[in-house]
């Protein structure tokens, strides 16, 4: 299962017939393995990773603190996954420290993201208060260095 | 004037040039090659070690160090070496860091031959064995292991060469160029030679974290060392460094292990001619022999992987190949096509553009095989196995 995971967190794009090959298994394993993964919600999705900046797209991400009052039953729970369920949320995590939840929203621009939190977000009952941080320039982004090109610089035969 | 050419030491002037280097010139400048011809990993240095190679150069550690290398270094050098090797070696006498294993290869013979003193080692091997022992004045005698019995070094092989001039036996196992992993019965039977002839053995052991175990090559394997074996510690120069494994390379540093004695003769030569290793690659190597194991266990499931795809396509395309334990190497046989090892590697570069080494590069024992590294991504491997096969398929 590790071995298998590795490969695909690394490249999602491989078939089932090359992660076979890769792992020394037969294809039918594989597919099993993979549809147990998702089964058992272990494998949430596959996409790719853009920059999108360099993909020319409009495109706003804002990381948003949200506080909030938690509830006698459940906690954060109820809040939180109501608020993940938006669209506009591409991430949501319950956090340590200063403020409950963080919220990763994306936008076509400012005007988006802040209607977002102040009609949306900001107005839930249970929802404190909200810190809204734009993202300015992305370095990194699900482990891959933006804007990094590989080329191969080794000699081409070597001892 | 004389002319240049005669300037040139006898000894220097007899060296053949490096196989490797005639068909590299023949490969460069050519965009469409899938090169299977490299002999290092694909992999960039992992970062957390380039990063302390940078922190080093930040806060100014320019300087020299001591001629062994750094203590810090050499203290972690022990700890790697015993918990890999199971041999405990003092940091603050028996242990070398040299400019690649290369330098203590040349280190070694230069402070154990005397001229015309022999040196036993196995072909086919890695190029700098032959040229390393000569400049050292010292005799090459050398065993050709053979694909047919799995390329392994026979003690009766190395009995039958052992003379009064022999001084030396020079083992390298995982092999590079066929991968071979010596069988620990007959490894066991070299050290009895060694200790009954009062022979040093001198063993690289450069490709050792780079096993493939089990059944299906996947798991790591375990590596004997014959410098474990009783009585053969004070008999044994472990040679070791950091370019396979921790994908260093160009860091240039590997190390010896000996016995003191030893280790300050060979330190003699270093540090009149080197001084000592590069102090930022000696940062970056404390670095990777302190957090690199995920690292490297990571690379080596990477080429398992590859090597079991060459392995497969190989058997499909019904071309020979003996099964590598190790290393990054496949040494499949190709004399059923009745061409010597530069054609086939010479018309596969042609007529398909797919860079591999000539066998012959690697001495006489590797002429009837080409070596093809995994080294390279999955994908590019995909696409030079399909060229490959296209080629035998003519060949017939």
């Amino acid at each position: 299962m590790d071995a298998l995971l590795e490969l695909l967190q690394n490249d999602a794009r491989l078939s089932t017939s090359q992660l076979a090959e890769r792992l020394g298994r037969s294809e039918v394993e594989v597919a099993a393995m993979i549809s147990d993964l998702q089964a058992k919600g272990a494998i949430l999705g596959y996409h790719a990773v853009v920059d999108p900046e360099r993909a020319g797209q409009r495109h706003v991400s804002a990381l948003i603190e949200v506080k909030l009052t938690p509830e006698r039953n459940g906690g954060f729970d109820r809040l939180a996954q109501r608020i993940a369920r938006f669209d506009q949320v591409a991430s949501c995590y319950l956090m340590s420290g200063g403020y409950d939840l963080a919220v990763l929203v994306e936008g076509e621009d400012l005007r988006e993201v802040a209607r977002f939190v102040s009609e949306k977000l900001s107005t839930l009952d249970g929802v404190v208060s909200t810190a809204t941080h734009f993202q300015l320039k992305v370095y990194k982004q699900s482990g891959f260095i933006a804007g990094e090109a590989k080329a191969d610089e080794r000699l081409a035969v070597s001892p | 004037m004389k002319p240049l050419q005669d300037r040139i030491a006898h000894h220097v002037r007899s060296l053949p040039r490096s196989g490797i280097r005639d068909f590299f010139e023949l490969v460069v400048g050519r965009d469409d090659v899938i090169s299977l011809g490299v002999g290092e990993p694909d992999f960039c240095s992992p970062w957390h070690i380039r990063e302390a190679a940078i922190f080093s150069l930040e806060k100014g550690q320019t300087s020299y160090t001591s001629n062994l290398g750094l203590l810090s270094l050499r203290q972690e050098i022990a700890k790697y070496v015993e918990g890999l090797f199971k041999v405990s070696y003092d940091p603050a006498s028996e242990i070398l860091v040299t400019v690649g294993v290369s330098e203590a290869l040349d280190l070694v013979f230069r402070a154990l031959l005397n001229p015309g003193e022999e040196v036993i080692y196995h072909e086919p091997c890695y190029v700098s064995y032959n040229p390393s022992i000569v400049l050292a004045y010292g005799k090459p005698v050398t065993i050709q292991t053979k694909v047919d019995d799995n390329f392994v070094l026979r003690a009766s092989d190395v009995e039958a060469a052992i003379t009064d001039k022999t001084r030396i036996i020079l083992l390298n196992f995982p092999t590079n160029p066929t991968g071979a992993v010596e069988p620990v019965e007959e490894l066991e039977k070299i050290a009895a030679l060694a200790i009954k002839h009062d022979l040093i053995v001198v063993t690289d052991e450069i490709y050792c974290e780079l096993l493939y175990g089990g059944s299906d090559g996947m798991s790591p394997g375990e590596h004997v060392s014959i410098a474990s074996f009783p009585g053969m510690r004070e008999r044994t120069v472990l040679l070791h460094g950091f370019s396979k494994a921790f994908a260093m390379t160009g860091f240039r540093l590997g190390y010896a292990c000996a016995p003191t004695v030893l280790t300050e003769a060979m330190m003699k030569i270093h540090q009149y001619s080197m001084l000592c290793a590069p102090m930022m690659s000696q940062q970056a190597a404390i670095e990777a022999l302190k957090n690199g194991a995920p690292e490297v266990e990571r690379m080596r499931r990477s080429y398992a992987q590859r090597r079991n795809l060459m392995l497969k396509r190989f058997a499909e395309m019904d071309l020979p190949c003996f099964s590598p334990g190790g290393a990054f190497y496949m040494f499949p046989d190709i004399r059923k096509y009745g061409l010597t090892s530069k054609e086939f590697a010479l018309r596969l570069l042609e007529e398909e553009s797919v860079a591999v080494v000539p066998g012959s590069a690697f001495g006489e024992a590797g002429e009837g095989s080409v070596r093809a590294c995994y080294a390279t991504a999955y994908e590019k491997i995909e696409i030079a196995m399909d060229r490959m096969a296209d080629f035998v398929k003519r060949l017939g």
